[in-house]
């Protein structure tokens, strides 16, 4: 009974919390005032939204997300190191771009929609589109001779460890 | 030490700027949508995450005082990047790539802008 109740208020615990953070980093001043007005931020937003987000997602392993974000945004300085040789030093002509199918072995849509950013966010790749059934992923590398290797690279080094905390 | 945060600040501000410029540069000098999309949502990341680190440590070293805007500035073009750069695609491929373009999935269903499921089970549980 308590923990029903307790679920229609905080439908999503961590969102909740997280809102709560937000909130006091974006007013950079933490009093009892903006944590009350931050907890009142925190159960109406996740309230309202209920009915798009019906799940919980479920994150098997907190600590490892924490690994996965440090990677994720080493890989963002090498990809943009990277993006600025190909923009600056090869001609459009010798730019080999290619379309890649990456087929999923994820399930939650969390967890495809992070590595679909993760995709975009890293060396010269952007995904375009999603199967209908959320088989595959399509992605769009810039510049690449072995579009096979990129497939691999992104199975390996993201999928993997987003299904470690995932599943 | 002022002096010395100072020559830190404006060396992370020239290159987060050289990197934005790039990132426009590409812009301009790249030939097709899908390759023109690589140039701003890369290398700009860099470019604003430079000047964004570069005001913390200005506000921490100048001001006395920790700003934590910019960490969150950092955490919304995380989300916000991504999703743009994917919406931009999709317009992009409705308006002018043909299924036929792309490599097919090895599943059962085709690219979701080009194709529907129908009706039966839904492989994401959205219950």
């Amino acid at each position: 009974m308590i923990k029903r109740i307790l679920l229609r208020v905080f439908p999503h615990p961590q969102l909740t919390a997280f809102l709560l953070l937000i909130w006091l980093l974006l007013v950079n001043n933490v009093t009892v005032g903006n944590v009350i007005l931050g907890l009142i931020i925190g159960v109406a937003i996740p309230g309202i939204t209920q009915p798009f987000w019906p799940n919980q997602p479920r994150i098997a392993r907190p600590f490892k997300a924490v690994s996965y974000i440090l990677l994720v945004i080493w890989d963002i300085c090498v990809a943009n190191v990277t993006v600025a040789r190909i923009i600056l030093f090869k001609s459009n002509a010798n730019t080999h771009s290619h379309w890649i199918v990456v087929p999923l072995d994820l399930r939650s849509p969390e967890a495809i929609t992070i590595l679909a950013g993760t995709i975009t966010m890293t060396p010269g790749t952007v995904t375009a589109m999603l199967a209908a059934d959320a088989s595959h992923l399509l992605v769009h590398c810039l510049d690449t001779d072995d579009p096979d290797a990129v497939r691999d690279e992104i199975k390996h080094r993201y999928e993997r460890r987003l299904k470690e905390i995932f599943e | 030490m002022e002096l010395f945060a100072e020559i830190i600040v404006s060396f992370i501000l020239v290159v987060g700027g050289s990197f934005c410029l790039l990132g426009s540069f590409g812009l301009i000098k790249l030939d097709d949508t899908m390759r023109r999309l690589h140039a701003p949502t890369k290398a700009s990341t860099l470019g604003v995450g430079g000047v964004l680190i570069a005001s913390m440590i200005y506000f921490a070293a100048f001001a006395d005082r920790i700003s934590f805007h910019e960490l969150l500035i950092t955490a919304f073009i995380f989300i916000t990047a991504p999703i743009t750069a994917n919406f931009v695609a999709k317009a992009h491929m409705h308006r002018d790539v043909k299924e036929r373009d792309l490599p097919p999935t090895t599943g059962k269903y085709g690219w979701a802008g080009y194709d529907e499921i129908g009706d039966g089970p839904q492989p994401i549980d959205t219950k």
